[in-house]
């Protein structure tokens, strides 16, 4: 779909990445048209991530003050982690012991006002700072495609190429493992990002996953 | 064009803007559009970008945001702002530019970014610019309206959501005549122009000038010509980012959705 | 894509180990070029032009010429000017307004390994010694940045200069000729990742490097033109490992102009 051009929700309502004028719906976005419940959506193929409560996203610091740290989240609006949402007991002035600039982490989106002030929180179990490894990242529209169905994709990623694979939300994506695999697990999500709209996506990164890692094959 | 000294200029003895058989210097008839391209996504680093040509105008667009909006004063904590930059390299023109911006690139600059404003959902994205940059390597009459074309094409490669995509072209009037699409030698000796920035599926017009001499009914054909010039590159416009992604035909796959943020 | 992050300890130790196998994250030996295309004649309006791509780095090359006075102390030699500007639209960091201090070292640069080479026979843009001389104009546009400006900007710039025909007719100065050139100097960069060298950084590499070094070499493999900069050093031995560098990667570049 293209911005302007009117959307066929036929008996569905129309969802995201879409406006209504004089009763009819037209797409805002250039993406895809996805029926889904009640709903027909827009999927973007491209835009930024706008963040939203509960997502589970990946940060990267960019800077600090003495009691919280602000990370780039992929998205216009940088998040603030106040040292009270850290998993760690952090004395006032000593953020820096604890993430410093350029660090990774996996954290939540606790808030988001009006005016698009984002807070975040770390203060989960699953959620922690990720030490080494190598950050990605593509635009969060193509998300789905990097975990594919019931988490398809992201299973062949991992198997074939024994990393440890982390996926924001927000188009973050974390890779850990041997360096040689770290870059050709890199190339493969180049490949998912450029092709997502495909046809045949899972095949040829499958092929090309099998060239790359023949060891991997069971 | 240093408008001025090329508008005072006489046309060349001998030289017909319009022949005996209604045809123009390039060949085209009154309501021809001289032949466009438009490409959509041409730069990596931009968020979102397009390339025109039309006639001889070679025009790139990049998007850059929603995104962090300098100078900070300039913030609304409201809405989006838009801000635009037209740019006429040095070599685009037959006497050399100086680089950098004058009062006409600031002005088309402020006009086309308040059409490609109208039609920016702005109140999504509070606090943010969306910067849009126009750069005219080769220049040829009408650099204002295909440089709206391509910085349509480019927000919506950006994936940015808009109303509308917007085409814009101009009409004006040569050798007595109403024609669609000056170029260079038509804009210099001709006695009119009007740039016209126009949604077909709406009817909304969005950037109008006009200079020269019009009788009111020249006008009201300029503006049916230049619509329907619009209505032709909408369609040119859609193309290009159809292309862009391939689609083969509409809407690709209909398909199913996960939820992202898996946790290995 | 959008905000940058800064550099991370992490980003650099990626980058590093992977030299120390050979390699680098877009699979390149370390002595290699990124793809280089190159359009000539492109921009009509223009003497000569060219549109380069290296790798995803791109630059708009436009030579204009026009007729003033010689400079005192040259008074029978054309004058030339380059001129590089790094435009918003090639990068979220740049800024419209007055050139950076970076696009003046990248217009001196350029500017260097043309006027030091003698690639432009200056002396044919005489008209009337001390009165007129031919003036050209190189105006580099960068559109698109993914690292090393420097050898993109000269090559391109290169390119344009040999498709440039000086327009005499439309000054009313006897029929068009080509413009004379007498040599191609061609630029390659290398940089400094640790104890590494690396040719032609995208800009990821150019980040964590330290150090970095220019050399425009002419087709007998003579130096023309040289150029350190970053915070870092080089060896001797390594300012040798670079022009050897760059000395090769200018052959196979000169193959393609």
């Amino acid at each position: 779909m293209i911005p302007g051009q009117p959307v066929d929700t036929g008996s569905r309502r129309p969802g995201f990445g879409t406006y209504r004028k004089e009763g009819k719906a037209y797409s805002t976005t250039l993406g895809l048209r996805i029926s889904k419940g009640n709903y027909v959506d827009i999927l973007p193929l491209s835009g930024k991530y706008v963040p939203f409560s509960g997502d589970d996203v990946i940060g990267t610091v960019t800077d600090m003050t003495s009691s919280n740290w602000l990370m780039d989240i992929n998205s216009p609006y940088p998040g603030v982690l106040h040292a009270s949402e850290s998993p760690w007991r952090v004395e006032f002035g000593a953020t820096a012991k604890y993430l410093e600039l350029g660090d990774n982490v996996t954290a939540r989106i606790l808030s988001v006002d009006d005016s698009k002030h984002v807070q975040l929180t770390m203060r989960d179990q699953s959620l922690r700072k990720l030490r080494g490894g190598h950050v990605v990242s593509i635009p969060y529209a193509k998300v789905p495609r990097v975990i594919g169905k019931s988490g398809s994709m992201i299973d062949m990623l991992k198997r074939y190429s024994g990393c440890k694979m982390l996926v924001g939300k927000n188009g973050k994506i974390w890779l850990d493992g041997e360096v040689e695999n770290i870059v050709a697990l890199a190339k493969a999500i180049r490949m998912i990002d450029e092709g997502a709209h495909t046809h045949g996506l899972t095949d040829r990164v499958r092929d090309y996953l099998e060239k790359t890692f023949p060891a991997a094959n069971e | 064009m240093s408008y001025g000294d090329l508008m005072s200029m006489d046309l060349p003895e001998g030289l017909k803007l319009i022949d005996e058989e209604g045809k123009r210097l390039d060949g085209r008839r009154a309501d021809e559009l001289r032949p466009i391209k438009i490409e959509a996504g041409v730069l990596r680093r931009a968020d979102g970008s397009a390339y025109v040509e039309m006639g001889k105008n070679k025009i790139l667009a990049a998007v850059y945001g929603p995104r962090e909006c300098h100078p900070r004063h300039l913030q609304d904590p409201t809405r989006a702002i838009v801000q635009c930059h037209y740019n006429m390299l040095s070599f685009s023109v037959d006497d050399r530019k100086r680089p950098g911006p004058d009062r006409r690139s600031v002005e088309i600059s402020k006009i086309v970014g308040e059409a490609l404003e109208y039609s920016i959902f702005l109140e999504q994205f509070p606090r943010t610019s969306i910067d849009v940059y126009i750069a005219v390597l080769q220049a040829n009459a009408g650099t204002r309206c295909a440089g709206l074309t391509a910085a349509s094409v480019a927000v919506a490669d950006a994936g940015i959501p808009m109303r509308d995509l917007i085409p814009a072209c101009a009409a004006g009037k040569v050798a007595d005549t109403v024609v669609l699409d000056l170029n260079k030698e038509e804009d210099n000796f001709g006695d009119a122009d009007v740039p016209l920035a126009y949604i077909p599926r709406t009817g909304e017009i969005l950037l109008l000038q006009m200079d020269g001499h019009l009788t009111q009914a020249e006008f009201d054909r300029a503006i049916e010509l230049a619509k329907g010039g619009c209505t032709t590159i909408y369609g040119l416009q859609q193309d290009a980012l159809r292309r862009r992604y391939a689609f083969a035909g509409g809407d690709a796959q209909e398909s199913e959705q996960e939820a992202g943020g898996n946790e290995a | 894509m959008s905000q940058r992050s800064p550099l991370s300890e992490v980003k650099k130790g990626h980058i590093s180990t992977l030299l120390s196998k050979g390699k680098r994250s877009d699979g390149r030996n370390l002595d290699e070029m990124r793809p280089v295309s190159i359009i000539e004649g492109a921009i009509e309006t223009a003497e000569g032009s060219a549109r380069m791509k290296l790798g995803n780095t791109e630059v708009a090359v436009g030579i204009k010429m026009g007729v003033g006075e010689p400079f005192g102390d040259t008074p029978n030699k054309g004058v030339l000017t380059t001129n590089v500007e790094l435009i918003p639209m090639a990068f979220e960091e740049f800024e419209s307004g007055p050139p950076s201090p970076m696009a003046i070292e990248l217009s001196r640069v350029v500017d260097r390994g043309i006027r030091e080479s003698q690639m432009i026979d200056l002396e044919g843009l005489c008209i009337e010694p001390k009165k007129e001389v031919w003036v050209l104009y190189v105006d580099i546009y960068a559109l698109d940045y993914d690292g090393n400006l420097f050898d993109a900007s000269s090559i391109a710039a290169v390119a344009a200069l040999k498709n440039t025909v000086v327009p005499a007719k439309r000054f009313g100065k006897g029929e068009d000729f080509q413009l004379p050139l007498r040599s191609m100097p061609i630029s390659c960069t290398t940089v400094k990742i640790g104890d590494y060298l690396v040719l032609d950084p995208t800009l990821e590499e150019d980040e964590v490097s330290s150090a970095r070094l220019t050399v425009a070499t002419d087709e007998n493999g003579d130096l023309r033109a040289m150029q350190k900069g970053g915070n870092g050093f080089f060896t001797y031995e390594e300012v040798k490992k670079a022009i050897q560098m760059s000395t090769e990667a200018g052959k196979a570049i000169r193959e393609k102009l």
